[in-house]
């Protein structure tokens, strides 16, 4: 079974055709002794059979609903409303590919348009293109494009953007001449934690290409970066922004109001669920100076022969498929559909729900803080922050995580851990709109019962 | 067809779209918690009703092509009919709403499905490690020379340039340049094939490896590929195949036996996860044990009966990822593979050469064939005869919309003057094909009588042929807010 409609009869008159004798005929450029090797593969499964196996793969794994959720980091659970998922499953989206037959692809041109006009509207910025592969690899080409632009070497990146993208970053400069530099950007005091920006605003000189930093932090800290921005103009290196969550765009400042060059971020939160970190979609959003070495595609408004209005991929020879070893990136396939699904659900959320989703995780966070609290936690935070804040856990964040989940039935959060070894004692608590009443009662009732 | 507005213009003050969640607590006041000087006065997106979102998007789903609304032969990129069971297992609940940062005890069903796939794929290819952390073909060629780097490194060699055939993707040169190397040219053969003597020629000890793509985008097998990968080798130097191509290859080669050193698949084409409208694809890295050590982290390990994520390695390259890839779409080609099994997997692959090698034989008189032999999964013909009559490529494929078809690649490989690259895949019957023939034959006739068809092609579409200059020239890439917006 291959989904494939040749009957025999019809393969004996296609061979006719071709004029060969059987189908092995086709494949004599093989080298014979390499030819047909008998593949190790357990049998194939009809429909029924398939779908129970992957069903029971997916019991092994607890969802929001088997335990309340409190993770966030990066990939957060937001309401998509019903029709996004109805979209995305019509056969002309998902089953289309890239449009570079614009004739064919008006319905994918117009929504790109329209997901990079959402994006400048939300990150206020002039230029999106039609999103990277996640929010990692659009900060490692972000860091990429400044090292083009400044031609220079050094890159500073605060220790409170997400640790993953650090990584990735560090992956894709890994071979060339760039210098990451990652600078602590929150200093500890007892069992508290806040923001300090000094050795940041220090370690920028005149060999700095970019400075990174994320709003909200990745401890979920709204923190005022102008000295930052300002440091970065002194000394003509750019400001390059990780947006945390998405949903925080509906109440923060938009990065582009702060002076940022390049904003960049993950927006699965906006599609759908967080499926286990992927397919995401990495928004790229510059000034429009920046516009010709943006990497990935771009759709832009034009008319057709008869005036009429229409979109096109445009600026294409940015690209591989034109510009080859000059390209901008090697990114051709983009994360089309997650961003399809952003678009909708920003069309359906629209000014007021963005903003009441924002207001609810904003609102949901600080129930959280003040029941954790209640239950005598020490909220370590000591900012102001969005939807997520860092918890004091005195054994350590590991195993208090792992207690609050065998003892407590909560995934309480993330082990700040990943971020540095002087945060492994700090507990990273999100909360969204999705957050109810009940599962703050039994995050509280957990962090009592555990201590 | 009309004009879509925008959805902005579907805005009016105060319109509702969907409706929130009940508030679960007492409204803590962002200003309360916040300071002013962090919130924003103004949010300018649209107000649009439910109703209304809805139609905007299904009407513009009306715009495009699909391979669910009839043939789509994108040499190169594998449209083939995407399995609709697919869908229904990526949105298991179990297999959707999980978080990344989960712990391992909590996603075992995931990890499970990840260090299965990994070896399904190792089965298929014949190479003994997988990782599909790559979130596409280009992400997996990255992946695919920094290990080659670090491999050299680990030798104690640098090396400093990359062998690239002229008829490569585009990807394969930029991913080059973003791995630090020199890209080198390699001239094609008379025969389509590596010119043996030129390779020779141009492999020395700074070349780190070659690049190449099996079958080529010529959709022809490499005959000579033992030998080039013997002269590879001899120089040090490791051999990427680009694996693109390997819907051709499924039951009837596995690449590893060749002596290929590393190579990426494309899950999107090969193992029928979506296209997406461009995206998102899966990538994924197979490598001989050599390089395993290079791989991208974290990867999966089974420990007895159970799954976990592998402590860092000092010797990986590191993550590409912020998670593990586009596990969405690996729950789909899993599913894929499950569905056809070894049996399967041949027979897409025979029928993806059958139906190649039809159009083949069937387009040869009214098209130029640059290299005739038999081919892989795809054929290129070539518009050369069509553009003394004054008819060019473009004009070929702009005809070929008002048919209802979409066109093949175009002006790809771009050593072949007017190309016309065309993947029929397997999942087009015998009926359909002929019907592309057919029209592929009448368009010929038209070049022939009445070119000016063609030069006014598309005239069936939503829009006509589109104004790309001053698109290029001015860009216009975002809807600019009207003033009192």
């Amino acid at each position: 079974m291959s989904y494939a409609p040749n009957t025999d009869a019809d393969r004996a008159a296609m061979l006719r055709t071709v004029g060969v004798e059987s189908i092995d005929d086709l494949f004599v450029d093989i080298p014979v002794r390499h030819r047909d090797p008998t593949l190790d593969l357990p049998p194939a499964l009809p429909e029924t059979d398939v779908i129970r196996h992957l069903g029971q793969l997916g019991a092994l794994n607890a969802t929001s609903d088997d335990l309340p959720s409190f993770l966030g980091a990066g990939f957060y659970r937001h309401f998509v409303p019903a029709l996004v998922d109805q979209q995305l499953l019509r056969s002309e989206w998902y089953t289309a590919y890239t449009p570079y037959q614009p004739e064919m692809a008006q319905g994918t041109l117009q929504a790109m348009y329209e997901f990079q006009s959402l994006v400048c509207d939300l990150t206020g910025m002039e230029v999106s293109n039609a999103s990277l592969y996640d929010g990692a690899s659009a900060l490692a080409e972000a860091i990429l494009l400044c090292r083009g632009l400044t031609r220079r070497p050094r890159v500073v990146i605060a220790e409170t953007v997400h640790p993953a993208y650090r990584d990735v970053a560090a992956t894709y400069t890994s071979a060339l001449d760039v210098d990451l530099q990652v600078v602590p950007a929150a200093s500890r005091n007892g069992t508290s934690v806040r923001p300090n920006i000094e050795p940041l605003v220090e370690a920028i000189d005149d060999q700095t290409s970019c400075v990174v930093i994320q709003r909200p932090d990745f401890l979920g800290m709204v923190v005022d970066v102008d000295p930052i921005v300002q440091a970065a103009r002194r000394h003509g290196a750019r400001v390059v922004v990780v947006v945390g969550d998405p949903v925080s765009l509906g109440l923060l400042v938009p990065p582009g109001d702060l002076g940022a060059d390049i904003v960049v971020g993950e927006l699965r939160s906006l599609a759908g669920p967080p499926a286990y970190g992927g397919p995401g979609a990495g928004m790229f959003a510059v000034r429009s100076q920046l516009i010709r070495r943006v990497p990935g595609r771009i759709a832009g408004r034009t008319v057709d022969l008869d005036g009429k209005d229409a979109f096109v991929l445009t600026l294409q020879t940015r690209e591989q498929h034109i510009r080859r070893e000059r390209a901008t990136s090697n990114i051709t396939t983009n994360q089309a559909l997650v961003i399809l699904g952003a678009t909708i659900s920003l069309s359906a959320l629209g000014r007021r729900g963005l903003r009441e989703i924002a207001e609810q995780s904003l609102t949901a966070a600080h129930h959280a803080a003040e029941a954790l609290a209640g239950a005598g936690a020490v909220i370590a935070t000591d900012a102001p922050y969005f939807n997520e804040f860092a918890v004091h856990a005195p054994q350590g964040a590991a195993a208090r995580l792992d207690r609050l989940r065998r003892d407590g039935n909560v995934l309480a959060g993330v082990d700040l851990g990943c971020v540095s070894s002087r945060f492994n004692d700090l507990i990273l608590v999100a909360a969204t709109e999705l957050t109810t009443a009940s599962d703050v009662d039994a995050l509280a009732a957990a962090w009592a019962r555990t201590r | 067809m009309t004009d879509e507005p925008l959805i902005y213009d579907l805005s009016s003050p105060g319109r509702r779209g969907v409706r929130s969640p009940l508030p679960q607590f007492d409204p803590v006041d962002p200003g309360d918690v916040l300071p002013s000087s962090e919130l924003r006065s103004d949010l300018p997106l649209p107000e649009a009703s439910e109703i209304d979102v809805m139609r905007h998007f299904l009407r513009l789903s009306h715009k495009n092509h699909s391979v669910d609304t009839a043939m789509y032969p994108l040499g190169s990129c594998t449209m083939k009919y995407n399995p609709k069971v697919n869908e229904v297992t990526a949105r298991t609940p179990g297999l959707a709403d999980i978080h990344p940062y989960q712990p391992p005890e909590t996603a075992q069903g995931a990890l499970e499905l990840i260090f299965e796939l990994e070896a399904l794929l190792a089965a298929i290819t014949g190479f003994p490690a997988v990782s599909t952390q790559p979130a596409a073909g280009s992400q997996g060629e990255l992946c695919g020379l920094l290990s080659i780097l670090a491999w050299h490194e680990s030798r104690g060699e640098t090396r400093s340039q990359v062998l690239v055939p002229d008829s490569a993707h585009g990807t394969n040169p930029a991913t080059g340049t973003m791995s630090g190397l020199e890209v080198i040219s390699l001239p094609t053969a008379d025969d389509g094939g590596i010119d043996l003597q030129n390779l020779k020629e141009s492999l020395g000890p700074s070349v780190a490896a070659i690049m190449l793509t099996l079958p080529s985008t010529l959709g022809l097998f490499e005959r000579r590929i033992v030998e080039v990968v013997e002269l590879v080798h001899a120089a040090g130097a490791q051999v990427y195949c680009d694996g693109a191509n390997m819907n051709a290859m499924l039951g009837r080669v596995r690449p590893a036996d060749l002596g290929i050193d590393v190579m990426h698949l494309n899950l999107h084409k090969t193992f029928s996860t979506p296209h997406g409208g461009g995206g998102p694809g899966a990538g994924a890295l197979a490598v001989q044990a050599h390089l395993e050590p290079f791989l991208p982290e974290p990867r999966v390990v089974r420990n007895g009966g159970t799954f976990a994520l592998a402590e860092p390695s000092p010797t990986s390259i590191g993550r590409v990822h912020s998670h593990l890839g586009n596990f969405g779409n690996l729950v789909r080609a899993y599913t894929y593979i499950r569905s056809l099994g070894a049996e399967g997997l041949r027979e897409a692959a025979d029928d993806a050469v059958l139906n190649a090698n039809y159009l083949r034989a069937s387009l040869s008189d009214d098209y130029d064939l640059p290299y005739n032999r038999i081919c892989m999964h795809e054929v290129v013909l070539a518009g050369t005869r069509q553009r003394r009559l004054g008819v060019r490529t473009l004009d070929i494929a702009k005809r070929l919309i008002d048919y209802g078809i979409h066109p093949p690649t175009i002006y790809f490989p771009i050593i072949v003057d007017e190309a016309l690259m065309i993947e029929p895949t397997e999942t087009e019957s015998r009926e359909s094909l002929d019907n592309f023939i057919d029209v592929m034959r009448r368009i010929a006739r038209e070049a022939e009588s009445e070119p000016d068809r063609l030069h006014d092609a598309p005239v069936n579409a939503p829009v006509r042929r589109l104004d790309e200059v001053t698109a290029n020239r001015r860009p216009n890439v975002r809807r600019v807010p009207k003033s009192g917006d």
